[in-house]
């Protein structure tokens, strides 16, 4: 059975991938594939999860939201577009000269975002900075990291993950978005990284596997992971270009916007989706 | 002369820090002993942060502490501090503008015995290429400790190298410390030696022997490498009408090339840098291998010589 409350996150999160394609499309370059795939976290986590406030982002208790996956940024934007930080109508803008939307993120930029990625592997550890922060200063608010599944490959990220455990950094959560793809193709033909729950368990973490697309598994297993005294990843299976049909499961699309044809069928799909 | 380690006068401003500053947060990578970030764990352990031998780690999580509103110091190693983390540094710090200190002790070739791969001879230069960053170089180990309590005051990304051995004492203990301005420590009028970090103290010998040779040769102090003070740079070579440059470190992009990029657009004259030539130091003893990579107060003085010449 479906909730309400997912049934609503999903068109909110298919919002952003219309919003997603919009703007690659306009920008002629961009990374919609795996924007694609974490639209459904997003959503979740922007529209219903973390506690924030649109008005004043630099409030001290709000929960944070780091992107190591820099490269979706869009997907980023256009969340925080649609809850308020700034207008819609910027979206358009991204990746053009002078604009805050950068083809990735930047901190002090654009309102709402947290810190400056998109080199890969970087983000968990500027995450657990936060959460340090949080712990050391006796606060409540939660911090969010989303990974992509390529970048599992960078040893910074198993160093950050060693340290949040020592730390027991307990209101620290991280996603995988496991979609399988990276530039080169199947992360597996790549450099493997399964068996990845257990790598994540091995290092003393709390573990969850879901589907990424199921907003109801998102907000269970986000509730769960809240419940334990260690930091915790939730590893989301999910479909790189999820929303688009000839988007899906193609690596072609990690790091171009579509053609005018293409786009033209990719707009039709998602508006239906709405 | 007396003779004092710069890092053990980090640990000792820390350990001040840690009292009076609660917002202080300290990283170390397994070398807290060695670095002297010790001192202030002794005094606020609940905020000496250990992450382990994973520098790309630390920074990343300096960058987190300080975009929550935290000053934080990270040091280890130079070369590794710089080296091993550049890009980190880069995009974690300097391009946000977060407010970390990445201070490392064991620059230059006078970390001896340990060899090549712990001789950082290059920080200088990939630290002051990133964008936002402010990169320091203190002549003596008081100039730490007051430059060490300045940068705590300075909201940015800062860089600061430090030595590991003893070496001489130039200033009083109440040195002021200005983020950006040069000292001149003696007035000359035939040649200016500009000196680093321990190459300061061998300019002012290297000015005495000039003395007796009867060339006058000012003395300044660049203890801020970026931003370069470029009007005390100007105002003393436009008296002398040429310049030596004296760094423990690679004559490829450290301060010999800030003032050569200055000197060269604005007022060019003789220039003859004195630092490491394109080359990895050795296993030694810091006198011995001063000796060998012409790093001495003779070779200050011989330098100073060429640029006397040049200018005829």
């Amino acid at each position: 059975m479906v909730t309400e409350k997912a049934i609503e996150l999903k068109k909110k999160a298919n919002k952003l991938r219309y919003h997603v394609v919009e703007m690659t499309t306009a920008a002629g370059s961009g990374h919609p594939g795996g924007s694609l795939s974490a639209a459904d976290l997003v959503s979740t986590l922007y529209f219903e999860v973390m506690n924030h406030d649109p008005k004043n982002p630099g409030w001290e208790d709000r929960d944070r939201f780091v992107l190591s996956k820099g490269h979706v940024a869009p997907v980023l934007y256009s969340a925080l577009a649609e809850c308020g930080y700034f207008p819609v109508e910027d979206l358009i803008t991204l990746r053009k000269l002078g604009s805050k939307l950068q083809g990735h993120p930047v901190r002090g930029k654009v309102p709402g975002v947290e810190m400056s990625t998109g080199s890969l592997g970087q983000g968990l550890s500027m995450a657990c900075g936060i959460a340090l922060a949080g712990k050391l200063d006796k606060k409540d608010y939660w911090t969010y990291c989303l990974l992509g599944d390529g970048e599992m490959q960078s040893g910074q990220n198993w160093e950050a993950i060693m340290f949040a455990a020592q730390q027991k950094l307990d209101h620290l959560i991280a996603f995988v978005d496991r979609n399988r793809l990276q530039i080169e193709g199947d992360t597996e033909i790549v450099v493997g990284l399964e068996p990845l729950t257990e790598k994540w368990l091995a290092f003393g973490w709390d573990v969850y596997e879901i589907d990424g697309h199921n907003i109801d598994h998102i907000l269970g297993a986000i509730r769960n992971a809240k419940t334990t005294d260690s930091p915790s990843v939730i590893v989301m299976r999910t479909v790189k270009g999820k929303g688009v049909s000839f988007m899906e499961n193609n690596a072609g699309f990690h790091g171009r916007s579509c053609k005018p044809d293409e786009y033209e069928q990719a707009m039709k799909e998602l508006k239906e989706a709405l | 002369m007396t003779k004092l380690a710069q890092r053990n006068y980090y640990g000792k401003a820390l350990a001040k820090l840690a009292e009076e500053n609660p917002n202080v947060v300290v990283l170390d990578a397994d070398l807290a002993g060695s670095t002297k970030t010790s001192e202030f764990r002794k005094v606020a352990p609940e905020r000496f942060i250990e992450v382990g031998i994973a520098e790309q780690d630390m920074i990343g999580i300096a960058g987190g502490l300080a975009a929550s509103g935290k000053t934080v110091f990270a040091s280890t190693f130079a070369v590794f501090a710089t080296g091993r983390c550049w890009e980190q540094i880069r995009l974690a710090m300097a391009y946000p503008r977060l407010n970390v200190k990445v201070v490392s002790t064991h620059c230059g070739i006078s970390v001896g015995p340990d060899g090549a791969s712990h001789q950082a001879l290059e920080d200088i230069a990939i630290m002051r290429a990133i964008p936002n960053m402010t990169v320091i170089s203190p002549a003596d180990a008081y100039e730490a400790y007051a430059a060490t309590l300045a940068i705590a005051d300075f909201d940015g990304p800062v860089y600061m190298r430090l030595g590991r051995a003893d070496m001489p004492v130039l200033f009083d203990e109440d040195v002021k410390f200005e983020i950006g301005k040069a000292k001149k420590l003696r007035s000359g009028s035939d040649v200016t030696l500009i000196g680093t970090g321990q190459m300061v103290s061998l300019c002012m010998d290297a000015a005495e022997m000039l003395e007796k040779d009867g060339i006058s040769a000012e003395v300044i102090n660049i203890s801020t490498i970026k931003p370069l003070d470029i009007e005390a740079i100007y105002e003393s070579v436009s008296k002398t009408g040429c310049v030596v440059t004296a760094e423990e470190h690679s004559v490829i992009g450290g301060l010999g090339s800030a003032v050569a990029e200055f000197l060269s657009e604005n007022c060019p004259c003789p220039i003859t840098r004195v630092g490491t030539r394109d080359t990895f130091g050795e296993s030694g003893d810091p006198d011995e291998l001063f000796k060998k990579y012409g790093l001495t107060a003779e070779d200050i003085r011989a330098a100073a010589e060429i640029s006397i010449k040049k200018k005829e």
